[in-house]
C-alpha cells in the first residue's frame, strides 16, 4: 500500500468529554491490528493525530479520514464505529456513508468565514511543526525583522480591529498609548480568564492553536517595547494550560522566545499566571491586581494600565482573540482584514453559539452577519423544533435579543442599540421553555457573587436588585417592582467603579424591554408563564392519561407519589419538592404543571 | 508537613511567587486551604494571616474546608442553567443531604461543589466528577454514580 492517509480526532475538552482519547487509541490498536503502522506525525504510511476544536461539538467526535488528499468527515464516532471505518474506509478504500457528516455538519461549516479558527481543527496543538508547516510565526518573524514598531502598529490600526474581549477598544490605538510610554520595563498580557459563563471561544482557541496567540504576543511586544509577557488563564481550563505550556516550551526551544529572537537582538518571554476563579479579573485593573498576587479589585482610571499598568509599569492587556487576529493580519495584510466585515466592525468574530440550538458550537462568521442567518443557518434552529424566545449575548454584561429583533446585525454597534452588546462571543439561545425573569435573576446572582465589594453601588445595588428578583420569581412581587428595577437599574449602571457594576444590570432592562408581560404575569396572575420558578408551580397528574405505570412514583426522591399499580397516581402537595423528576420521567405527558 | 511547606515557600522566594501562587500550591498539594498551613506559611515570611485570607475568600478556587473524597463539580453557567443544571444540582444536593454552604458529606466521602463556567457549553449539562468531563450530564448517571460511590463500588 502506498496511499498517504491522514486520520485526525477532534481532541479539545468537548471532543475528549465525548471519549475522544478512547476512539484515538482504539484506531490506533485496530490499524495495528490490520498491519498499519500508525504513529503520531509519523511520515510513513498513516499519519494519526490529535486537533483542537473543530467547532461542531454536538457531534462529537469528529474524526476526518484523509487518503490521497480525499477527505471524509465522520461525526459522533464512537468505539464500536472504529472497526468500520479501519475495515471499509481504511482497508478497503470505501467511505462509511453511515457514519459521514451530513447535511447539518455541511450547513455549520459552510457558511461559516474562518480566520481566527482557521487552523483549529486541523494542526496538531500540541505540534509546533504543525503550526510551522501553515505558517507559522513568519508573521512574527516578519515583523521583528522587516518592520518597525511604528510601522507594525500602523499595520494593525489600517486594519481596524477593535478588541475582541467586549468592549470594542481599537486594538492599534491601545498599543500606541503603550508605545508611546517611556520606561525601563513594559508589559503585554493576555487576557484568557475568559470568565463569561456560556462562553468558551478563548479556550477553544488556547486549546486548539495556542502558538497562534504566543506568536500575537510576540508582535505585540515588539510593538509595543514590552519584555515580558504574561497569560492569565483560568484554572478551569486544565486542558488550555497544559497545552500553552507546552506552546512556550516549544517556542523557546525553537527560539520564538528568548533573548535574542530570530537573531534581531529582540528579548520577549512569557509566562503563565493561573486564575483563581474571579469574573471581576476581565477588568483590566482587577486583572493587574491579581498578577500582583492581591485580590482583584478593579481601581478608578486614569492612570490607565497602558501608563501605569502591571508594577506600576505600563502594560497593554489584549485578549486571546485578538491577539490571534494579531498574527492573520501580519500574515494577510491589513487590507484583506479590513475587507472582511462592516465599515466600524472589521473581521470575524467568534462565538460559542449554545442553549436550546440544534447545532451547538464554537464559530467564526463575519462581522455584520444577520443574527437570523446565525440561529436558523449555521444553527439549524431550535432544539425539538421548540419555539424561539431569545438569544442572549455578552454574558453577564449583556441582554436578551427577541424575535423581532433577529435580523439585527452582528456588530459592535447594532447590538448594543438592541441594547445588548457584542462581550466575548457568547451566545446562549433560549426557547419557550425559559423564563426570563429567571434568566434575569439568574445573571444578577452570579453578578452579586462576583462583585468585589469595593464600590457601595454594586455591592449592595445588585443585591437589592437580586432580592426584587427573588421576590418577583417567588410570588412576591409588589406592584410597584418593575419601576423600582429599572431605577435602581440605572442608578447602579450610573454610580459604579468599574464595568461589572456598570452593565451587570443589562440583563434586567433588556429583558424588561422585551419581556415585561412575563415579569407581570409573575407580580399581578402568580404565574411563571414558561413553568420555571418553582413556587408558582404545582404538579398534579391527569388521571385521564395516567397510565399507573409507577414510573413517577419510583423517581420521587420524597416519596411524594402513591398510587397501585395500573391505576391513577396522586402527589401529595404537603411532600412534593418540585424537583421535575416526575414531569421528566412520565412517558404518557400525565405530569401537569401550572 | 513542614517539608512541603518549607519548599513552597522557597519557591516563593524565588520564583517571583505571590500570595495567590502560594494559595494555589498550598490547594495543590492539600486539596483545600488547611489553617495551620497558613499559619506557617505566614509566620516563616512574615506576612499577617489576614493577608493569606484576604486573597483566599476573595476568589472561587480556594477552598477553605477539606473537601471529599470524590468531588462532583456542577457547572452552572449560562448554557447549563437553560439545560436544567438547577435540578440537577437540587437533586443531587437532594440525595445527598447537602446543601451549598455544607458541600461534604460527614463522612468525607463526596463534595458538591459549584462552578461558574467551564467553557463546555455546547455539551451542557457539564458535570466533573472527579476531575473528568461528563457532558450532556444526566440525572440517573449522576446518581448511579452517588450510590456506587456510598456501596464503595465506584464506576
Amino acid at each position: 500500500m502506498s496511499r498517504q492517509i491522514s486520520i485526525s480526532v477532534c481532541m479539545g475538552t468537548g471532543g475528549l468529554a465525548a471519549g475522544a482519547q478512547e476512539v484515538m487509541d482504539k484506531l490506533s490498536t485496530e490499524l495495528a491490528g490490520v498491519g498499519i503502522e500508525a504513529q503520531l506525525h509519523s511520515k510513513k504510511q498513516c499519519d494519526l493525530h490529535r486537533v483542537g476544536c473543530r467547532g461542531f461539538c454536538a457531534r462529537d467526535v469528529l474524526v476526518d479520514v484523509s487518503i490521497d488528499g480525499v477527505k471524509t468527515t465522520y461525526e459522533q464516532v464512537t468505539l464500536d464505529r472504529v472497526h468500520r471505518i479501519v475495515n471499509e474506509h481504511i482497508i478497503d478504500g470505501q467511505p462509511v456513508e453511515d457514519f459521514a457528516a451530513g447535511e447539518d455538519y455541511h450547513n455549520f461549516e459552510g457558511k461559516q468565514v474562518k480566520v481566527v479558527l482557521s487552523e483549529c481543527g486541523l494542526i496538531d496543538p500540541e505540534d509546533i511543526e504543525a503550526y510551522l508547516k501553515v505558517g507559522g510565526y513568519e508573521a512574527a518573524r516578519k515583523v521583528l525583522t522587516s518592520l518597525s514598531p511604528g510601522d507594525t502598529i500602523d499595520t494593525i490600526k489600517r486594519s481596524g480591529l477593535r478588541g475582541r474581549g467586549g468592549a470594542g477598544f481599537p486594538t492599534g490605538l491601545k498599543w500606541e498609548f503603550g508605545a508611546n510610554e517611556q520606561a525601563d520595563q513594559k508589559y503585554i498580557i493576555c487576557n484568557a480568564d475568559e470568565g463569561d459563563p456560556g462562553a468558551f471561544m478563548d479556550r477553544s482557541v488556547v486549546e486548539g492553536n495556542p502558538h497562534v496567540v504566543i506568536e500575537g504576543m510576540i508582535i505585540a511586544a515588539y510593538a509595543i517595547g514590552a519584555s515580558k509577557g504574561y497569560v492569565y488563564i483560568r484554572a478551569e481550563y486544565p486542558l488550555a494550560v497544559q497545552r500553552l505550556e507546552l506552546a512556550l516550551k516549544q517556542a523557546r526551544q525553537k527560539g520564538f522566545l528568548g533573548d535574542n529572537i530570530f537573531d534581531n537582538g529582540v528579548k520577549f518571554d512569557i509566562k503563565v499566571k493561573l486564575g483563581a476563579g474571579a469574573f471581576i479579573c476581565g477588568e483590566e485593573t482587577a486583572l493587574i491586581a491579581s498578577i500582583e498576587g492581591k485580590r482583584g479589585m478593579p481601581r478608578s482610571k486614569p492612570p490607565f494600565p497602558a501608563q501605569k499598568g502591571l508594577f506600576g509599569k505600563p502594560t497593554v492587556i489584549n485578549n486571546v482573540e485578538t491577539l490571534a487576529n494579531v498574527t492573520y493580519i501580519i500574515r494577510r495584510g491589513a487590507e484583506w482584514f479590513a475587507s472582511l466585515g462592516t465599515e466600524k466592525s472589521k473581521g470575524t468574530k467568534v462565538f460559542a453559539l449554545t442553549g436550546k440550538i440544534k447545532n451547538s458550537g464554537l464559530i467564526e462568521v463575519p462581522m455584520g452577519i444577520p443574527l437570523r442567518d446565525v440561529i436558523y443557518g449555521i444553527g439549524g434552529g431550535i432544539e425539538k423544533d421548540r419555539r424561539f424566545k431569545a438569544v442572549q449575548t455578552g454574558g453577564p454584561s449583556g441582554g436578551c435579543i427577541p424575535e423581532s429583533l433577529l435580523d439585527t446585525h452582528l456588530d459592535y454597534e447594532s447590538l448594543a442599540k438592541v441594547g445588548s452588546i457584542m462581550g466575548s462571543g457568547g451566545m446562549v439561545v433560549m426557547d419557550e421553555d425559559d423564563c426570563m425573569v429567571n434568566i434575569a435573576k439568574y445573571f444578577l446572582e452570579f453578578t452579586q457573587a462576583e462583585s468585589c465589594g469595593k464600590c457601595t453601588p454594586c455591592r449592595v445595588g445588585t443585591k437589592r436588585l437580586l432580592e426584587i428578583l427573588t421576590r418577583i420569581t417567588e410570588g412576591k412581587g409588589k406592584a410597584n417592582d418593575l419601576e423600582l428595577l429599572e431605577n435602581l437599574s440605572v442608578d447602579v449602571i450610573d454610580s459604579s467603579l468599574c464595568g461589572l457594576g456598570q452593565t451587570a444590570p443589562n440583563p434586567i432592562l433588556s429583558t424588561l424591554r422585551y419581556f415585561r408581560d412575563e415579569y407581570v404575569a409573575h407580580i399581578t396572575e402568580k404565574r411563571c408563564p414558561a413553568g420555571v420558578c418553582k413556587a408558582l408551580l404545582t404538579y398534579t397528574i391527569n388521571e385521564a392519561t395516567c397510565t399507573g405505570c409507577t414510573m413517577c412514583a419510583r423517581v420521587c426522591p420524597v416519596k411524594a407519589i402513591t398510587g397501585e399499580k395500573k391505576k391513577t397516581h396522586y402527589i401529595d402537595q404537603s411532600l412534593c419538592i418540585k424537583c421535575n423528576s416526575c414531569y421528566d420521567v412520565c412517558k404518557f405527558n400525565a405530569v401537569d404543571k401550572r | 508537613m513542614t517539608e512541603k511547606l518549607d519548599s513552597i515557600i522557597d519557591d516563593y522566594l524565588h520564583n517571583e511567587g505571590n500570595l495567590v501562587s502560594i494559595l494555589q500550591k498550598l490547594q495543590d498539594e492539600f486539596n483545600y486551604i488547611p489553617q495551620e498551613a497558613v499559619q506557617y506559611v505566614s509566620r516563616s515570611l512574615e506576612i499577617p494571616v489576614s493577608k493569606f485570607y484576604g486573597i483566599a475568600t476573595f476568589y472561587a478556587q480556594f477552598h477553605l474546608k477539606p473537601r471529599g473524597k470524590n468531588i462532583f463539580t456542577l457547572c452552572c453557567g449560562t448554557a447549563c442553567h437553560v439545560k436544567g443544571s438547577e435540578k440537577l444540582i437540587a437533586r443531587l444536593q437532594q440525595e445527598t443531604g447537602l446543601t451549598t454552604s455544607d458541600n461534604t458529606t460527614s463522612d468525607g466521602l463526596i463534595t458538591i461543589e459549584k462552578v461558574a463556567c467551564v467553557g463546555a457549553c455546547s455539551i451542557a449539562p457539564v458535570a466533573i466528577v472527579n476531575k473528568k468531563v461528563h457532558g450532556k450530564a444526566n440525572i440517573n448517571h449522576l446518581l448511579r454514580m452517588v450510590k456506587s460511590m456510598k456501596e464503595g463500588t465506584n464506576e
